[in-house]
């Protein structure tokens, strides 16, 4: 009140108001997000969670022609060992037959075991064809029972609604018969 | 001076569209912008608004809690643990949640006494302090069920105690209390219905706090000096007191959030860390500060009174502690309300106060040799400063000359525009 600055004067309409008005105002929004953020951040995943966010699996008790589902971050993921003939199926599509174009060795790392998140990419149901006996849809990899999703022995969409291939998670060999997926 | 309700004048044609079919704006305008309130109002006014803000605060940070909280025996203290180790921010905001609690009642304490001083109860304003009692006995069940739920061993002892209490009830105590454990002792049924009442309530609460809010707004603010005021002597909510409402929450935020910071476990017990144990009592229970003086009131009662065993007594004298306030505008005879203007009255409202706080240090403490009587003492006193001083002191007290209006103490003679 007693200041005798230039500043005081109204100049332009009050440049010091103006100046104070908005200093105000970004302390209201910048302290109004700051406190509205952990009522956000606390739905995202807790620790606990996040420190369950990787699995190992043992490859030894997989026997060639089969495949196991494991579990992994609440979703399956199917662990396949596949056969030569798989493989060779698998590789023997040219890409322009693919609606989702990938080279069967960008999805594996040892083309024997073949690692994909197990839901379906249309609308999240998981597909049969893991387990001896169930259908494995007409290219002889995956079907879908909800809506008729067919998937090769690489996991790629080749039939139905779905528009993606079955995605392939980070993981890392371990060992010759220990994977880490995650 | 702009004092008179002003119509609301809309010029932007969607928000007409929308007033001409639910006239919710012009509610709003009426209640929180051009709203006549006393121009003389003190900070002691902020703490209404403020109770409502620590209301929203609660019920926001205890849904958000409830998101990740587990209402098992086997879980529930591992999840309030998960809470404060796991979830992202969990330990702010339950801190948030559990000093939220002890400054409501600290908040809304404070607003009681301001009405006792300023006699806020008085007509027509009785039915306004009767929600507002109703409110506070609706906070004290939330806030006891709301303690039982981390499930630490103050949680489990406070939840027998406390649910006993109704075992003092002739005949049917001993079912009353089966029925309201939903078994022979506190368990897994006990701990599921009180977080689902603990949930509820404060819901109950926030449409109780609309009625008190409607009663308020029939006949607007008491204020300082306590006389009915003209126009002239209000002014509009906004901006003077949504300002002020403002500036008294960010002085509240101070404190709160000091405790929730730098002192976030000083109001709680320690041992409720330690997970609920049905063996084994620890050596001195007590409740929450926020329910000491109850507490030392239910203990004073140790002696049989005709034919009501000590038990009862004790637990009937802490239930009227409370209920003696729904009688409170009949019970204070005098015309006068604020103790501006009764200067014997303004000597025995702080002897009350000092008398709830030597309650609530004899809660506080285990009720042994000198501070028995003490607490015997006090207790008859909160009671005969109800029952016995109001009525009389009504009738005896001579009162100060009350003003006409508030410009006659304010301005000189004949002085007709209020001070800026």
């Amino acid at each position: 009140m007693a200041d005798t600055t230039a500043s005081v004067e109204p100049v332009e309409g009050g440049k010091r108001r103006d100046f104070l008005e908005l200093l105000t105002w970004s302390t209201v929004a910048v302290g109004t997000a700051a406190a509205i953020w952990p009522f956000i951040h606390q739905m995202n995943p807790s620790a606990d969670v996040l420190a369950l966010a990787s699995v190992e699996v043992d490859l030894s008790k997989i026997p060639p022609g089969s495949a196991i589902k494991v579990m992994w971050r609440g979703k399956p993921v199917f662990v396949r060992h596949r056969t030569p003939e798989e493989i060779a199926e698998a590789r023997a599509v040219p890409l322009s037959e693919l609606r989702d174009p990938e080279p069967d060795s960008a999805r594996v790392k040892k083309p024997e075991w073949l690692i994909m998140v197990g839901v379906c990419t249309h609308l999240g149901c998981i597909p049969l064809g893991t387990a001896a006996g169930e259908p494995k849809g007409e290219y002889g990899g995956w079907f879908c029972p909800c809506h008729g999703s067919h998937y090769d022995t690489s996991g790629r969409i080749r039939k139905g609604p779905a528009p993606t291939n079955l995605p392939v998670p980070q993981y890392t060999f371990l060992s010759d018969t220990l994977v880490r997926i995650g | 001076m702009a004092s008179d309700v002003e119509p609301m004048v809309l010029k932007n044609p969607t928000l007409r569209w929308i007033e001409e079919r639910l006239p919710i704006l012009s509610f709003g305008y009426r209640h929180l912008v051009a709203y006549p309130t006393p121009r003389n109002l003190s900070y002691w006014w902020n703490f209404g608004s403020l109770a409502g803000m620590i209301l929203v605060i609660q019920i926001v940070t205890g849904v958000v809690l409830a998101m990740h909280y587990t209402p098992h025996v086997a879980h529930a203290f591992d999840s309030v643990e998960h809470i404060m180790r796991d979830v992202n921010w969990g330990w702010l905001l339950r801190y948030l949640h559990s000093n939220g609690a002890s400054m409501f009642f600290a908040v809304v304490y404070i607003h009681i006494f301001r009405g006792l001083y300023y006699g806020s109860y008085k007509a027509p304003r009785e039915l306004l302090w009767i929600i507002g009692v109703v409110i506070l006995f609706l906070m004290m069940m939330t806030a006891f069920m709301g303690y039982v739920l981390p499930w630490g061993q103050m949680s489990f002892w406070a939840a027998t105690v406390i649910t006993n209490l109704f075992s003092a009830v002739p005949l049917v105590g001993e079912s009353i209390v089966t029925w309201l454990w939903g078994g022979f002792s506190v368990d897994n049924p006990t701990l599921n219905r009180f977080f689902s009442l603990h949930y509820l309530l404060p819901f109950v609460i926030v449409g109780v706090v609309f009625l008190h809010l409607a009663a308020l707004h029939t006949h607007g603010s008491n204020n300082p000096v306590g006389i009915d005021l003209t126009k002239k002597d209000k002014i509009p909510f906004h901006p003077y007191y949504t300002v002020k409402d403002l500036f008294g929450f960010a002085v509240f935020l101070l404190v709160y959030l000091g405790l929730v910071f730098f002192a976030p476990d000083l109001l709680g017990h320690p041992d409720n860390y330690i997970p609920a144990n049905p063996l084994v009592t620890p050596a001195h229970i007590v409740p929450e500060w926020y329910f000491l003086p109850f507490y030392a009131i239910l203990r004073a009662i140790t002696f049989d009174i005709l034919f009501i065993p000590a038990k009862l007594g004790g637990v009937i004298a802490m239930i009227a502690s409370i209920a003696v306030l729904f009688f409170l505008p009949w019970l204070d005879t005098s015309k006068v309300r604020s103790a501006r203007y009764r200067p014997i009255y303004r000597i025995f409202f702080w002897i009350l106060v000092a008398d709830c706080f030597v309650l609530g240090y004899v809660g506080a403490n285990p009720p042994e040799g000198w501070l028995v009587t003490l607490g015997q003492i006090a207790t008859l006193w909160y009671f005969a400063h109800f029952l016995v001083v109001l009525p009389i002191l009504g009738k005896l007290e001579r009162p100060l000359p009350v003003p006409e209006s508030l410009s006659a103490p304010v301005l000189p003679r004949g002085a007709a525009v209020p001070a800026e």
